[in-house]
């Protein structure tokens, strides 16, 4: 963005596509699928010591349709990943995905006969938090590894994205 | 005191108790199948074994009579335990115990799904922690540890019979005579109470059938968090099962952990040096205190009341920076080893402890000025998802949802174990058994795990904190990089794992929610044969049900969260 010169210092020019992405960086409304002790951890991150609204994703929402950031915060067992898969869909696009914490990026140290092996199994993840479960600080870092990647984005949605939908749906 | 238990059934029941032992101090008897229910009846009815706690499956795949099915029988007025043993071949049923009690339902339902055992005369035996699409029974030595099944649809838990059903029942109960309206099957309304919904701590469902806003019929389903933990510990070495134990009870690890190590210890046989258990005690206490600040925060979130969520959760912060300066984790601790701890407390523990559990007791004090006579709190919680004393034993309620009927049970006074019957500490009782007295029951225990901390500051001694037995605790490093004995006892404890003793043990304490126990059995080598947890979760989630029926919508809410149900334990 910049201040045109020559005309009054209340206008300032962008691109579009610059000025929606600042937009939805700031504004996520995260829907937190809290499934195990990630959960507890993500509570704290929303709590007053660590505060997550400091970076711009205070509003959290408990309705997928009120939502575009999904955190799945915890173990996603096969039992449970159809449903993951139901809310996901009712998500309004853009829409975007962290995996906090190692189960839900890879199942972590639980690989056997009840756990998903990763949500990207079942829906398209944008970012990959490790730890077990990650601290605050360690989910925050992610959150804003995905503004930087927001703001790269398309405005309609990102090719890299549509990509990723497709190989898990296909 | 339990052998008294074994002489009156011998004497009662003489041939059909096949067997008896007491590896441990356990009392195990062996009964014919016959004859089990006579046995159980006869323990619960006239010997005063009043709470079926838990009941474990095994699997001998080399045996003719495949399968052990043990029932965990406890009395909650004195320190009497037993387990009561019947052998079956496959596909033999064995007569379903609920009976007697009405905690039969899910444990049995549990060793049915997991082990394939059928039960005559049980009335709804369904999988309960699989999917039900799920094939194979995943607790049998034959199943693959990792081989993970893709599941579709979500079961219905009622089915349309069940919702004309329960239309008829509703119809009844409010017109008795017959007069007045009718309620059709049409005017109740389904809905699904989680398993994703915030209250429902993402991994509970309840079907719930409505009548406005009233549950005329309610139905829980668990397992949406299975990470087969009892299978994981079967293909783990001993010590390697620890960080597993952390991620049971999430929000108190390491009571998880220091239940777990002290289980293994007792069937090695070793007891861990007393500065050892003195912190034992400390860390426990901590953890319990976090657990119920959890738990009393986010319940009063869930009726509103979001300022006490930013009080409690303040606190538990303060709490965590201790936990992480001790181990390095906020959450997940790893700290109890098998014979020990992993490392000694840091230098100014005992400084920052005193000084957070003051700030602990001015929170509780802020916390209850704002809820003990607040209105809309008292309107939300009394009388909500109130349960009598009878029931509560009948469904297997331990720990402050048992207390809050005014059940003195409390596993570290009626089995004292790390010293606890040297510390000065009371057991706070309710009497209504609602959400109110369990949030009550729990805030009183805050201020009683802080006396206990404060005691055992005051006496910490010093010494060493593990058992001197190197077939049991890892060598020091120095001995490792300096010595080939040091080395070999290294490899051959993380390879080999610790060789605990053939033998069964249940190792249990007083965990967050209630008696958390390890039932443990050991064929001789370094991998345990079987570990069943006895999650106090899981018999108080099976009372769910029986608990909203006939409240509302909102008041399902509430119940729930004074409960405190943690999935990773309730579904392991």
């Amino acid at each position: 963005m910049a201040i045109e010169s020559g005309q009054s210092n209340s206008a300032l020019t962008t691109r579009l596509q610059q000025a929606v992405n600042w937009g939805r960086k700031y504004s996520l409304w995260p829907i937190p699928y809290g499934t195990a002790c990630c959960a507890i951890e993500f509570m704290a991150s929303v709590s007053s010591y660590h505060d997550l609204s400091r970076y711009g994703a205070e509003l959290v929402r408990f309705s997928p349709r009120q939502s575009d950031l999904m955190i799945v915060a915890g173990t996603i067992s096969y039992k449970q990943a159809p449903i993951l898969k139901t809310i996901y869909a009712q998500m309004c696009e853009p829409k975007w995905v962290i995996a906090m914490g190692v189960c839900a990026s890879s199942g972590g140290f639980y690989k056997n006969y009840g756990t998903l092996q990763g949500t990207d199994r079942v829906i398209p993840t944008d970012m990959y938090v490790a730890g077990c479960p990650p601290t605050p600080e360690n989910l925050f870092h992610g959150l804003m590894k995905l503004q930087d990647k927001i703001d790269r984005d398309g405005i309609v949605s990102s090719e890299d994205r549509h990509g990723a939908r497709a190989r898990v749906e296909g | 005191m339990s052998e008294r238990l074994v002489g009156a059934l011998r004497a009662e029941f003489g041939e059909a108790i096949l067997d008896s032992d007491d590896h441990r101090g356990d009392h195990h008897v062996t009964v014919d199948k016959g004859r089990l229910l006579d046995v159980l009846g006869h323990l619960r009815h006239r010997e005063g074994c009043g709470m079926l706690a838990d009941v474990v499956g095994v699997d001998y795949p080399d045996r003719p009579e495949r399968f052990d099915v043990i029932y965990y029988l406890r009395s909650v007025e004195r320190p009497e335990q037993i387990w009561v043993r019947t052998r079956v071949e496959e596909g033999e049923e064995v007569p379903s115990a609920t009976a007697h009690w009405r905690s039969a339902d899910w444990h049995e339902r549990e060793v049915y799904d997991l082990f394939g055992v059928p039960f005559s005369g049980h009335p709804d035996l369904r999988r309960i922690l699989c999917h039900h699409e799920f094939e194979g029974h995943a607790l049998r030595k034959d199943y693959p540890v990792e081989l993970g099944q893709e599941l579709q649809e979500t079961e219905k838990l009622f089915s349309d019979h069940d919702v004309a059903r329960a239309a008829h029942r509703a119809s009844l109960a409010q017109n008795p005579e017959g007069q007045g309206d009718e309620i059709a099957a049409t005017d109740l309304l389904t809905i699904n109470l989680g398993p994703s919904h915030p209250a429902m701590h993402g991994c509970l469902r309840a079907e719930c059938l409505l009548d406005g806003e009233t549950i005329v019929d309610a139905r829980a389903e668990i397992g949406y968090l299975h990470r087969c933990f009892e299978k994981e510990a079967e293909d783990h070495t001993w010590a390697a099962v620890m960080p597993y134990t952390d991620r049971l009870n999430y929000c108190s690890p390491m009571l998880n952990n220091v239940i777990y190590a002290e289980a293994v210890e007792k069937l090695i046989g070793v007891e861990v040096p007393e500065r050892g258990q003195v912190i034992r005690v400390i860390v426990s206490e901590l953890s319990r205190i976090i657990d119920h600040l959890v738990c009393v925060g986010t319940n009063l979130v869930d009726m509103g009341a979001l300022t006490m969520y930013w009080y409690t959760f303040n606190v538990r912060e303060a709490m965590y920076q201790i936990i992480e300066g001790l181990c390095g984790s906020r959450l997940t601790t790893n700290y109890a080893r098998i014979g020990g701890l992993s490392h000694d407390l840091y230098p100014g523990f005992e400084e920052e402890v005193r000084e957070k559990l003051k700030m602990l007791e001015e929170s509780i004090h802020d916390v209850v000025k704002l809820a003990a006579r607040n209105r809309i709190f008292l309107d939300r919680a009394v009388g909500v998802g109130a349960i009598s004393r009878e029931d509560a034993i009948d469904f297997g309620f331990t720990g402050p949802a048992l207390r809050a009927c005014g059940v003195e049970y409390d596993a570290r006074k009626m089995h004292p174990y790390l010293g606890y019957e040297d510390y000065d500490f009371d057991i706070p009782t309710g009497e209504d058994g609602d959400t109110h007295a369990r949030i009550m029951v729990r805030m009183a225990e805050m201020i009683q795990s802080k006396r206990i901390i404060e005691q055992a500051l005051d006496r910490l001694p010093d010494g060493p904190i593990n058992v001197d037995d190197a077939s049991v605790i890892l060598p020091p490093k120095e001995q490792v990089y300096g010595s080939i004995e040091g080395v070999m006892n290294q490899f051959k404890l993380i390879y080999e794992g610790i060789q605990v003793p053939a033998g069964t043990a249940y190792g249990f304490g007083e965990g967050g929610n209630g008696e958390l126990g390890f039932y443990c059995i050991s064929d001789g080598t370094g991998h345990p044969y079987r570990i069943k947890v006895r999650p106090p979760c899981f018999p108080i989630f099976g009372a769910y049900a029986h608990l909203i029926r006939g409240g509302m919508i909102s008041d399902a809410i509430a119940t729930l969260g004074s409960l405190n149900i943690i999935a990773g334990e309730l579904d392991r």
